[in-house]
């Protein structure tokens, strides 16, 4: 883990970034590269030498809500960049979690941080993830070189698609110093139905149908009874929650088809706009796992098996994504979880307890490393932090 | 254009390579006659044309296995192919290569509905996968033109777009998994059917790659269920400049249509000539909108788009009254190349994307240019995304009209990039836009890019002359340009 007497740099321009990393490489030195910190606690580390971090990189380059796109430094806080879109009555699409309370992070998450973790909220499963509204990029490289790629328009094939490399590379191939998201118009309103009691099976199933239905479900959780008891729900039950959200007379009949498709899973009842924010906002931030000590994990499983990976591994879980992102707080070895994960398909990442990432294996791991190795040969940036451990 | 110098010594030992490869895929698989070799000479670039050394289509996943590791083993470049019908370049043969043709994997794995996904192999076609899960309901999204013929695994290596992907987005954004086999031999397999990437995106960096990384053998892409409803509107307006302050004016209303395409007059006319769609021919340029969701979604959005269409002097405006009507709306679009085929003997399709608040100034300076280069121009343009396709009509036989047809583009391409956008949005660069990566990567951009390239294929045999303007030797790339002693160490203020 992270040294807290680690000296911490700021740099305010690219060219000090570049500097900072070239120097470090030339001296054989090592970096954490941090926005807020707010998710530093996620994976293992190799000893570094310093902390670098994006937050004084903070300027909004260029917001053109006409053209759809937002450019801005990495350091700048996602809170602001919420507020800013919001104004102009858009969104960032992927409804990008914090964790701060579930991680007991200090700090305010940052887009860069946020990008190099990739991380997206319950409208994944409509909107995609932020990998895919990242549209370009200017960064450092491991090697200490200022390079970028893509662009700044939403449609753009020139040149390998490294937005998708450095989206989830937790900061181990390059230090973003500008970034291009795309932004879309927020949705006029909202509404979610709820499911009362199903066993996480019959939920599965619920939220398949609702999923193969022409419902545009824009979220799709299913909580068990501990977690369904906070506010707004108040439920002593199992529920099980699907979003719908547009403009209101489309809302509306889609509501009313989607109740219509779920008669057969009891009784139904809707959340109207304001409480259905604010139980997606909990949903989005895993709150009901927040503060306790057990080791977490995030499962990604295809959604209809998603129930199956934690009825494999003794502890407490939740859904969202349809099914496809499992929670879960379980005290079983990580070589068991990750087994259990991969023998269903997905894989798993472990938030908090320990390594973040399993082991890298074979000719994929191969690859992977050799791709590592291409942005930052000699491991200056957040060393070890993706190769896994147990 | 000019391809990297063949090597003759590869040339000459077709004998030894065509038997190599017969080892591996026996009978038709390996075609080596030159009669034979002309239909996979070009792919949909027409204007370039090369004879492999032979063409070779293996069955399964480890025949092409064997393959590639028997070219790497000896020196041999392979150049992989769908259904060659790329509009940059990407499957255009090589003199001293192989084509890796993919056209007999054509089989539907799987459809796993519970999980919204389809598991096909590579030569599938595009509406292929649409076609066999289309009975329960559901599609898939991408909708590039050729979908007819074109396959899933050049979809994925072009990322390729069409007139739906403003609201559904590119082949990489509908994907969920691959099978890849690399240059060496080795067989990965990246995602699947969950979400995200359990490491590097890897799935995201091969997709778009243009067949540079890998040979895809097995692709896992996501279906949706089809939308209750559609409807077109077809908007006529009486300048370009009213049409496209339209269309900023719909996204700032919040909507986003399933598709929003521009064509201006001579595109217009064309295709009115050709299929007769009921547009309207004496417009400066005519939007074309689609809406879908449910019923009561497409009503109320209809009557907005209406309503700002009118405010912006709109002066031809149909709202489709039946699935016929609406499809009828889309065949003057979807002919629309053809249609200026019919007009002039040649044209070349261009594909840059600008930021769509240029878009007046961008199609004024291209008439300009046309008048400068004494060529015609029709534009189609995805209005909705900022993807522009200038078709430039031009005449083959005409000693001079191909070179200047291609300078012509190129500056469309230059102007594209100057006004803040990028040289193609969808059609890849190929070898047709490759010498002009320079207008937007600087060289230490095209660098991190090569070394993408030497991680997945060290001696660079995987579809070279392709999309990098200069080869460099990967030993030369890795080179670090950083040295001790050149920096501040060892005082090393920061350490």
């Amino acid at each position: 883990m992270l040294d807290e007497a680690l000296k911490t740099l700021k740099p305010t321009s690219p060219e000090e970034v570049q500097e900072i990393v070239a120097e470090a490489g030339a001296a054989a030195r090592s970096v954490a590269v941090i926005g807020a910190g707010t998710k530093r606690s996620i994976g293992g580390m190799d000893r570094v030498d310093a902390l670098l971090s994006t937050a004084r990189l903070d300027r909004i380059v260029d917001y053109a809500p006409d053209e759809l796109t937002l450019t801005a430094q990495p350091g700048v806080r996602l809170a602001d960049l919420e507020r800013l879109v919001a104004g102009k009555g858009q969104m960032l699409a992927f409804e990008p979690p914090a964790w701060t309370r579930l991680l007991g992070a200090r700090g305010e998450p940052t887009l860069g941080g946020v990008l190099g973790a990739n991380l997206s909220g319950p409208r994944r499963i409509r909107a995609g993830a932020a990998r895919d509204h990242f549209l370009g990029f200017e960064a450092v490289s491991g090697r200490g070189e200022a390079f970028k790629a893509g662009g700044r328009v939403v449609k753009n094939v020139t040149g390998y698609d490294l937005m998708k490399l450095v989206a989830g590379s937790w900061g181990t191939l390059a230090v973003l110093t500008q970034a291009t998201i795309k932004v879309l118009p927020a949705p006029r309103t909202e509404t979610t139905l709820l499911l009362f009691g199903l066993p996480d099976v019959r939920a599965s199933e619920a939220m398949t149908a609702a999923l193969n239905g022409p419902y545009e479900v824009s979220g799709a959780a299913h909580l068990p009874s501990f977690a369904a008891r906070a506010r707004p729900l108040k439920a002593e039950m199992p529920v099980t929650a699907l979003r719908l959200e547009g403009f209101e007379a489309s809302v509306a009949a889609r509501a009313e088809a989607l109740y219509a498709a779920l008669k057969g899973f009891g009784r139904i009842d809707e959340l109207g706009a304001e409480h259905s924010r604010d139980f997606w906002a909990q949903v989005r931030e895993v709150e009901a796992f927040a503060g306790d000590p057990r080791p977490l994990w995030r499962l990604s499983l295809p959604p209809a098996s998603g129930w199956k990976g934690p009825h494999a591994l003794p502890g407490d879980a939740l859904y969202d994504w349809g099914g496809g992102q499992a929670w879960l707080l379980s005290e079983e070895p990580a070589a068991k979880v990750r087994g259990v994960v991969r023998g269903l398909g997905g894989h798993a990442l472990r938030l908090r307890g320990g390594e973040a990432f399993g082991p890298r294996e074979g000719a994929l791991g191969e690859l992977q490393a050799r791709v590592k190795a291409a942005f930052d040969p000699l491991g200056v940036l957040n060393p070890g932090r993706m190769e896994g451990g147990a | 254009m000019r391809m990297p110098a063949p090597d003759d010594a590869t040339i000459a030992r077709k004998g030894e390579i065509v038997r190599a490869l017969r080892r591996i895929v026996s009978g038709e698989g390996v075609v080596s006659e030159p009669p034979a070799l002309v239909p996979f000479e070009s792919d949909g670039l027409s204007a370039y044309r090369q004879q492999p050394i032979a063409v070779v289509l293996p069955e399964t996943t480890a025949q092409v296995s064997e393959v590639l590791r028997w070219c790497q083993a000896n020196g041999v470049k392979v150049v992989p192919r769908g259904a060659g019908t790329s509009l940059s370049g990407g499957a255009l043969p090589l003199a001293d290569g192989v084509v890796l043709g993919l056209s007999k994997f054509n089989r539907v794995l799987e459809v796993d509905y519970a999980n919204r996904c389809a598991v096909v192999q590579p030569g599938v076609t595009n509406l292929g996968i649409t076609a066999a899960v289309e009975a329960q309901g559901f599609y898939y999204a991408p909708d590039p033109s050729s979908q007819i013929a074109c396959t899933i695994g050049g979809n994925v290596a072009e990322n390729s777009g069409g007139v739906h992907c403003l609201k559904y987005g590119l082949t990489t954004n509908n994907l969920l998994g691959c099978e890849l086999v690399l240059m060496s031999g080795e067989v990965v397999r990246l995602g699947g059917k969950a979400m995200d990437a359990d490491g590097y995106d890897l799935l995201g960096l091969v997709t778009g790659s243009e067949g540079l990384l890998g040979v895809v053998t097995e692709v896992t892409v996501r279906i949706l269920p089809k939308p209750q409803a559609a409807k077109a509107l077809l908007l006529g307006f009486p300048s370009v400049e009213a049409a496209g302050a339209c269309v900023g004016d719909i996204i700032a209303a919040g909507v986003i249509p399933a598709g929003l395409e521009m064509m201006d007059n001579p595109a217009i006319r064309a295709a009115e000539a050709f299929v007769g769609a009921g547009y309207p021919v004496d417009a400066a340029a005519l939007l074309i909108c689609e809406l879908d969701g449910p019923e009561a979604e497409c009503a109320e959005l209809t009557g907005h788009v209406r309503a700002l269409a009118a405010d912006r002097g709109a002066d031809f405006v149909k709202v489709s009254q039946s699935e016929a009507e609406r499809l009828s709306f889309w065949a003057g679009r979807k002919a629309a190349f053809p249609a200026v085929g019919r007009i002039a003997p040649d044209y070349y399709c261009m594909d840059g994307t600008i930021p769509r608040g240029r878009l007046p100034q961008v199609l004024t300076r291209i008439h300009e240019l046309a008048a400068e280069y004494g060529l015609g121009v029709a534009n189609v343009f995805h209005a909705g995304d900022g993807n522009l396709h200038p078709l430039i009509l031009y005449d083959a036989d005409k000693p001079g009209e191909l070179e200047r047809a291609e300078a012509f583009g190129a500056d469309i391409l230059k102007l594209c990039v100057a006004v803040g956008g990028v040289l193609t949005g969808e059609h890849g660069v190929g070898v047709e836009k490759r010498d002009l990566m320079g207008e937007m990567f600087d060289p230490t951009d095209l660098a991190c890019q090569q070394r993408v390239k030497c991680a997945f294929d060290p001696g660079l045999l995987l579809n070279p002359g392709k999309v990098f303007p200069t080869l460099h030797r990967c030993a030369e790339l890795g080179r670090m340009h950083v040295h001790r002693g050149k920096v501040a160490f060892p005082e090393l203020p920061r350490f």
